[in-house]
C-alpha cells in the first residue's frame, strides 16, 4: 500500500509506516477463533470490533502487519484500505516493530514542569538513544508522548501497559534495572488514588 | 474532620476499601438500582437528574437531564449510552481514580441512565493507555453481571442493561462525543459536523447519548438522596454538586480533591494542596484542563463554578487545575501545550490542522529568539481565523494558550523578541533571515 499520511499524529510516532511482511492469512482466526467470536458479539455492527482486532494483532506480533490487516478486513468485510485508514490514525497502534519494552515518556506542560525533560534526559543517557529510537539489542523503544492522564503523579511514563509515576533518576535506574532482568517491575502503579488519605491518629 | 463532606471519593477514603463488589454493597452501593428500576419511571429519574441541576463533568458543562431529555420519545429502536473515560484533557486525572478504585459506582450509574432513557447497551470508551482501568472494570462488570445488577432482567424488574468496555487507541480527539462515536465505530476519530446530534443519530445513527465517568458516577447518589440534597451543595442554582479537581504543577501536594462546586482556587491551592512547592509565589494557574485561558494571581478569589471561572475569562472544563510558579516562562507554557494540540489536532478541518502547525513554529521562532514583532500579529491573525472556524471545539480551545497568555504576559513575548532583535544587531549577517 503506498499510501502515506501526513499529519502531524503520523509524524512524529514511530511505526508509523508499513512494514514488509507477509504471512499466511488466516493467522489470527486459527489461533484466536473464540476469542475473535467473543469481540465481534459485542456489537452490532462489525467495523466497531476493528481496534480490537488491531489490538489483538498488534498482541501477537508486537506491531501490526499488513497481513494481519488483510485478514482482519476480511473478517469484517472491509477493504484492506478501510483498515489501513483507521490504523494510522491512532499512536498506540504500532505499524512497524518497537522494541520489547517500550517506554513513552509523558512531555506535556503538566508533567515538564516538574521535569519530564529531565527524565527523558536520563532515559537518552542510559539508554543511549533518541526518542523515537529503539537499542540495539531491540529492548528498548523510547518515544516521547502527550499526556497520559497522570498529572498529579509527574512526572511518569507508560511501559507497555503499565504506568510509573513521580518519577525520580533512582527510579527510573531500577525499573530499567528490573525489566532487563526479570521483564516486570514491581514499581508499576496499582489502582490510581492520590494523594494517598491522611490518616488521623 | 475533613472540611466538606466526600460523595464520590468516599468509599475510596475508607481504608482496606478495595473497590470489589462485595465492598461496594457494604457501603451502601447498589440500592439506588434497586429503588429505581422498576418502581420509578424513566421519565422521573430523568426528572430527577433535572432538579438536581447536574452537569456534565466532561468539559463542556451541559444540563445532563436536558440532555437525555433530547432522545426521540417515539422512537422504538435501539438507543445507546457511551460512557466517556477517554480523559486525555492535559491537567485531568480523576476519571481514572474514579474507574479503578469505585468501578461499581461508574457501573451503578451507567446502568441507572441506560434505565433512564431506555438503552439496553452501554460502551465505556475508555482511553487506550488505561489498561489497568479497563480489566478493572470488565472484572467489575463480571462481577455486577454475576449479581444480577447487568445483564438480561436485571434483579427480576425485567430491565435489560449490557455494558462493554471499549479501549481508545491514542487520540486526544476521541473525547469529543462525535469523534467517540466514530472510533467506536471503528473509523478515523474525526468528529461530526452537528447537527444532527448524537441524541437522534449518534452510534449507529441511532439516539445515543454520551456522558462522563464523573458525571456518571454523580447518580447512585442523587437517587439515594434526592435532587434537592444535591442541588443544595455547591453554588447553586447553576453549578450544583461536588467536583473531583485535579491539582498539578508547582504544588506540594497535587493531587485529586473533592470539594463543593464554587470554591475559590486560594482554596483549593493553598489550603488543599498545600500551597505553592517552594517560596516562589504563584504566576499562572489554568482552571480547567489544557483546554481553558491561562489566568493570573489576581484571579485566585474566582470561585470554581461554571459561572465565576467563565465571568474571570476562563472555563472550569473538566477540573484540572495546573499551578505555576514565578520564574515559568509563559510562552515555553503557551508553546507546551501548543505542541500537544498540533500533536492531536485530528487534520479534518483546515484552519486547525494547518493553523495549530503554523502557530507552533511560530511560538518555537519566538522561545529560539528569531522572532519579529510581527510574529505577535501573527499569532493572533492565526488564533483568529482557528477559533470558531472549525467542526468541534477543538479550534477555540487549541488558542487559548497562546491568547491568554498573550493577554497577560504579552512583555514575555515581547522581551524575547527584543533579545532577537538586539541579537541580529551584532549578527548584521542573520538580519531579515528567517526560519
Amino acid at each position: 500500500m503506498g499510501m502515506c499520511s501526513v499529519n502531524a499524529r503520523s509524524l512524529e510516532h514511530p511505526g508509523r509506516h508499513l512494514g514488509e511482511e507477509t504471512q499466511g492469512e488466516k493467522v489470527l482466526k486459527e489461533k484466536y477463533g473464540k476469542e475473535i467470536e467473543e469481540i465481534l458479539s459485542r456489537y452490532p455492527v462489525k467495523r466497531s470490533a476493528l481496534i480490537p482486532l488491531l489490538y489483538l494483532a498488534q498482541r501477537e506480533q508486537g506491531y501490526i502487519t499488513e497481513a494481519s490487516m488483510t485478514e482482519i478486513a476480511g473478517l469484517l468485510r472491509l477493504t484492506p484500505s478501510q483498515v489501513y485508514e483507521t490504523a494510522t490514525f491512532y499512536t498506540m497502534l504500532n505499524l512497524k516493530k518497537v522494541g520489547k519494552f517500550h517506554i513513552q515518556v509523558c512531555k506535556s506542560l503538566m508533567c515538564a514542569l516538574v521535569g519530564s525533560d529531565t527524565v527523558i534526559g536520563w532515559m537518552k543517557t542510559t539508554l543511549g538513544i533518541a526518542p523515537g529510537e529503539t537499542t540495539a539489542d531491540g529492548l528498548f523503544t523510547l518515544t516521547a508522548v502527550e499526556c497520559l492522564a497522570a498529572c498529579g503523579t509527574a512526572p511518569m511514563m507508560q511501559i507497555n501497559d503499565d504506568y510509573y509515576e513521580r518519577l525520580t533518576e533512582e527510579k527510573v535506574d531500577r525499573i530499567l534495572a528490573d525489566l532487563k532482568t526479570t521483564g516486570t517491575s514491581a514499581l508499576k502503579s496499582g489502582p490510581y488514588l492520590w494523594p494517598e488519605p491522611i490518616r488521623n491518629s | 474532620m475533613p472540611k466538606y463532606e466526600l460523595v464520590l471519593l468516599k468509599n475510596m477514603m475508607q481504608p482496606g476499601y478495595t473497590g470489589s463488589l462485595k465492598d461496594y454493597e457494604q457501603a451502601g452501593g447498589y440500592q439506588a438500582l434497586r429503588n429505581t428500576l422498576g418502581k420509578i419511571a424513566p421519565t422521573d429519574v430523568t426528572g430527577t437528574v433535572m432538579k438536581s441541576g447536574l452537569r456534565g463533568r466532561g468539559g463542556a458543562g451541559f444540563p445532563t437531564g436536558v440532555k437525555w431529555g433530547f432522545l426521540p420519545k417515539d422512537y422504538h429502536g435501539p438507543r445507546y449510552l457511551c460512557c466517556n473515560a477517554d480523559e486525555s484533557e492535559p491537567g485531568t486525572f480523576k476519571d481514572r481514580q474514579l474507574m479503578e478504585r469505585d468501578p461499581h459506582q461508574l457501573l451503578e450509574g451507567i446502568v441507572l441512565a441506560c434505565y433512564a432513557i431506555g438503552a439496553a447497551s452501554a460502551y465505556i470508551y475508555i482511553r487506550g493507555e488505561m489498561v489497568l482501568g479497563s480489566k478493572i472494570l470488565e472484572q467489575a462488570i463480571g462481577e455486577a453481571r454475576a449479581a444480577g445488577y447487568i445483564g438480561t432482567d436485571i434483579l427480576g424488574t425485567g430491565v435489560t442493561v449490557d455494558v462493554w468496555v471499549h479501549r481508545g487507541a491514542g487520540a486526544y480527539i476521541c473525547g469529543e462525543e462525535t469523534a467517540l462515536l466514530e472510533s467506536l465505530e471503528g473509523k478515523r476519530g474525526l468528529p461530526r459536523v452537528k447537527p444532527p446530534f448524537p441524541a437522534t443519530h449518534g452510534l449507529y445513527n441511532k439516539p445515543t447519548v454520551v456522558n462522563n465517568v464523573e458525571t456518571l458516577a454523580n447518580l447512585p447518589h442523587i437517587l439515594n438522596r434526592g435532587p434537592e440534597w444535591f442541588a443544595g451543595i455547591g453554588s447553586p442554582p447553576k453549578s450544583t454538586g461536588t467536583r473531583v479537581f485535579c491539582v498539578s504543577g508547582h504544588v506540594k501536594r497535587p493531587g485529586n480533591y473533592e470539594l463543593p462546586m464554587g470554591v475559590t482556587v486560594r482554596e483549593l491551592v493553598y489550603e488543599h494542596a498545600g500551597g505553592m512547592r517552594s517560596d516562589k509565589p504563584l504566576k499562572a494557574f489554568i482552571p480547567g484542563g489544557a483546554s481553558a485561558p491561562f489566568l493570573t494571581p489576581d484571579h485566585l478569589d474566582v470561585k470554581l463554578d461554571f459561572e465565576s471561572v467563565a465571568a474571570a475569562g476562563s472555563m472550569l472544563g473538566s477540573g484540572g487545575v495546573t499551578v505555576m510558579e514565578e520564574g515559568t516562562s509563559m510562552v515555553w507554557a503557551a508553546l507546551r501545550l501548543m505542541e500537544f494540540f498540533y500533536h492531536e489536532s485530528c487534520g479534518k478541518c483546515s484552519p486547525c490542522r494547518e493553523g495549530s502547525s503554523w502557530l507552533v513554529q511560530t511560538m518555537r521562532r519566538i522561545i529560539a529568539k528569531r522572532g519579529q514583532m510581527q510574529d505577535l500579529e501573527t499569532l493572533t491573525d492565526l488564533c483568529k481565523n482557528i477559533a470558531g472556524r472549525t467542526v468541534c471545539a477543538f479550534g477555540d480551545a487549541e488558542v487559548s494558550p497562546i491568547m491568554s497568555t498573550l493577554k497577560h504576559w504579552r512583555h514575555e513575548y515581547i522581551t524575547l523578541i527584543h533579545e532577537a532583535e538586539a541579537a541580529n544587531l551584532i549578527r548584521p549577517e542573520s538580519t531579515g533571515a528567517r526560519h
